[in-house]
């Protein structure tokens, strides 16, 4: 079976490089699946698990604020913060989520309502991701 | 003269002084390397960034965005990066003193511009001086995760795409060597300078869902990661010139220990040849 590079960096530094036979992860408008070989592409990400796979194996990523770059052999997610499910603190997205959920409640200005909501999508994404390991 | 007490406590106050500073020197030296670490794990991440902003920017005449260009400038943002505590050297000074000068010399009305400042210390000189800061951070901790600014950035860079401001200056120490950091002034945005890194990637792309969509998410992200990086340059700017700092004030006390110490010895024996004299002339008068 073919296979690409996949690595994922955050500001942080890398998360992973690895080779995988197929991505799959959810872009703006709707899901894409890259398989090596593919046409070099960029596509924002949305807040969301990349899947990646590889070795019958599925190794999900949250990603938050990013977008994916590919080439024929190599895919490249670049993103604000990724985290594969054992990174991820459970404690404080769950903490998180409910502080969101609160503010959002609350219904303040429009600035505030949209980062409430930003915020309780990565809660939401990385407690997903998290609980299916 | 000073009295041999005297001198014994100013000795061991400056030896206590000594004990401080080379405490401090080496925590210093040790997040130096750390903050090091970290702005070496920020360059793959901001230099693929880079690539693919710069070969969507130079792909084609209809790559347009407001943030790739340059309007009449009618307020400008200073983003001011100091550090929360002191004893940094000129760290703070050297940099604090280049904003104020640039800002007297550009500006007639408070209305012109507007400063964005991270630390402590360079908040506390603005308040000082009366001039207007829209946006402030401190206690950041010495090896800053990107979710520590991310806020601000975000804020920052939305402050340009309302039109608030329309431009975005940032200074931050450059750091150069352990021993030298740099007064760096940059402009952030608008974005002009993209076409450096662009020849490195000769593929084209396809843009899903178009280009416009993907600059429109590609260029805050960009901008953002742009101060990040002089976050992190500027934090190991900082330790080292703390480093430094310390390092010629645990010499400074040295050289004073020295001097004290001769001076202590040159009193005692006065002391010492003083009583022998008084002794002698004693049993000289006895006989």
């Amino acid at each position: 079976m073919k296979t690409l590079i996949v690595s994922v960096v955050t500001p942080d530094g890398p998360v992973l490089e690895d080779n995988f036979e197929m991505v799959s992860c959810k872009a703006e408008n709707g899901e894409l699946g890259i398989l090596p070989g593919h046409i070099p592409l960029v596509a924002p990400l949305t807040i969301s698990a990349v899947r990646l796979k590889g070795n019958n194996d599925t190794k999900p990523i949250a990603v938050n604020g990013g977008f994916l770059e590919v080439r024929p052999d190599k895919v490249t997610i670049l993103a604000q913060s990724a985290e594969s499910p054992s990174d991820i603190d459970v404690e404080r997205a769950r903490r998180a989520k409910e502080r969101a959920e609160k503010r959002l409640k609350a219904k303040q200005d429009d600035v505030d309502f949209r980062r409430a909501e930003y915020a309780l999508k990565r809660a939401i994404n990385r407690l997903d991701v998290a609980e299916n390991r | 003269m000073a009295s041999l007490r005297d001198i014994k406590t100013r000795i061991t106050s400056t030896q206590k002084t000594k004990q401080i500073t080379k405490a401090m020197q080496m925590v210093s030296a040790s997040k130096l390397n750390k903050a090091e670490l970290n702005a070496k794990s920020f360059v793959p991440y901001s230099e693929k960034l880079q690539e693919v902003v710069a070969s969507i920017a130079n792909s084609g005449e209809e790559a347009e965005h407001p943030m790739l260009k340059a309007r009449e400038v009618k307020k400008t943002a200073y983003f001011v990066i100091t550090s929360d505590r002191g004893l940094a050297g000129a760290y703070n000074s050297s940099i604090l003193r280049a904003v104020y000068r640039t800002i007297q010399e550009k500006h007639q009305s408070e209305d012109e511009y507007t400063v964005i400042v991270a630390g402590r210390v360079g908040r506390d000189f603005f308040k000082k001086r009366g001039i207007p800061v829209t946006k402030e951070i401190t206690g950041l901790p010495d090896q800053p995760n990107f979710a520590d600014i991310k806020d601000l950035t975000a804020e920052t860079v939305q402050l340009y795409i309302d039109e608030e401001i329309d431009e975005l200056i940032v200074y931050f120490n450059h750091y150069i060597s352990a021993i030298s950091q740099e007064v760096t002034a940059k402009q952030l945005l608008p974005l002009t300078n993209l076409d450096e890194g662009a020849n490195k990637s000769s593929s084209m792309y396809e843009y899903e869902p178009n280009q416009e969509e993907i600059l429109n998410v590609l260029l805050p992200q960009y901008a953002e990661s742009l101060i990040y990086g002089a976050l992190l340059d500027s934090k190991a700017s900082e330790h080292a010139s703390r480093m430094t700092a310390m390092q010629s004030a645990t010499d400074n006390a040295s050289d004073l220990i020295d001097d004290l110490s001769l001076q202590y010895n040159r009193a005692r024996q006065a002391a010492i040849t003083q009583e022998i004299t008084e002794i002698v002339g004693g049993v000289a008068a006895l006989e």
